[in-house]
């Protein structure tokens, strides 16, 4: 007998932010990760006869996502690693001119802080995934997406109040988590 | 109904102000007695270190997630594709 089962009603309420949060630290572009990730439900659907039960659905939908993002990077026959070029506008002294220079990713980190922040993601998302529906909404819209408590309280229809009180659970929850994955 | 402190507070009311310190809310005032507290109280210097360091770790991960409406795309796509295979 399986040890899992297949549910793709229950996929974007799981495993989208796990999924989209490994495709852009991967890709670097929030529309190309949105595409990777639909194609990769996509592709689960049309394969789901396959699935036997012995992997976690999450971990078969990321080898999935891998493919689909090693595809991704064969297609574009992979600019990584080129110069970024940036084109500025300079209004001072030479006013109306554009110039053009090769310069330094400011954002420049060692594989290894990639591979660690990717980690550190992963261990973030599986934390969230633990927590319970309404908390993970909440705490995700207030500390990932940056929401106002006001907006957030609009969307989900909750006084200011509960939105602290499901916060501090959800943060208490997040902690001892993360203490017990990461820290 | 016990009196409310005007300069010293619970535990549970650190807790909070410590929660919305973590996303800029907490008044300077606020935060006063939260610091005032966190002299003394060694479960509000705990939870306020673990919190912070929660803050900390999520700021440096740079987490990123799809908003609601990106979601609900995802959702009626991946249910239209659901009823074609069907």
């Amino acid at each position: 007998m399986p040890k899992h089962t297949i549910n793709p009603n229950q996929w974007i309420d799981l495993y989208s932010d796990y999924l989209f949060n490994f495709t852009i630290s991967r890709v670097n572009d929030r529309e190309k990760a949105k595409d990777l990730v639909q194609d990769t439900f996509f592709a689960g659907l049309k394969s789901m006869k396959n699935f036997k039960g012995e992997a976690s659905e999450r971990t078969w939908l990321i080898s999935i996502l891998k493919r689909k993002i090693i595809d991704h990077y064969r297609k574009i026959n992979s600019n990584k690693g080129k110069a970024e070029v940036r084109v500025e506008f300079n209004t001072e002294d030479d006013e109306g001119s554009w110039l053009e220079k090769r310069v330094a990713d400011t954002d420049y980190r060692t594989a290894e802080d990639e591979i660690v922040n990717n980690e550190l993601g992963d261990a973030i998302y599986d934390c969230l995934s633990k927590l319970p529906e309404k908390q993970a909404t909440v705490f995700r819209m207030k500390t990932i997406e940056g929401l106002e408590t006001e907006t957030i309280c609009n969307d989900l229809n909750i006084t200011a109040s509960n939105l602290w009180v499901i916060i501090h659970r959800a943060r208490t929850s997040m902690a001892a988590c993360m203490e017990k994955n990461w820290f | 109904m016990k009196h409310k402190s005007f300069l010293f507070i619970s535990c549970d009311e650190a807790k909070h102000i410590c929660d919305k310190a973590q996303y800029h809310e907490a008044t300077s005032w606020e935060t006063f007695k939260l610091k005032l507290r966190y002299v003394w109280c060694r479960i509000t210097r705990a939870y306020v270190n673990k919190n912070i360091k929660l803050t900390e770790t999520i700021k440096k991960a740079n987490v990123s997630c799809l908003n609601q409406s990106e979601k609900q795309v995802l959702r009626k796509n991946l249910q239209n594709e659901l009823k074609n295979q069907q």
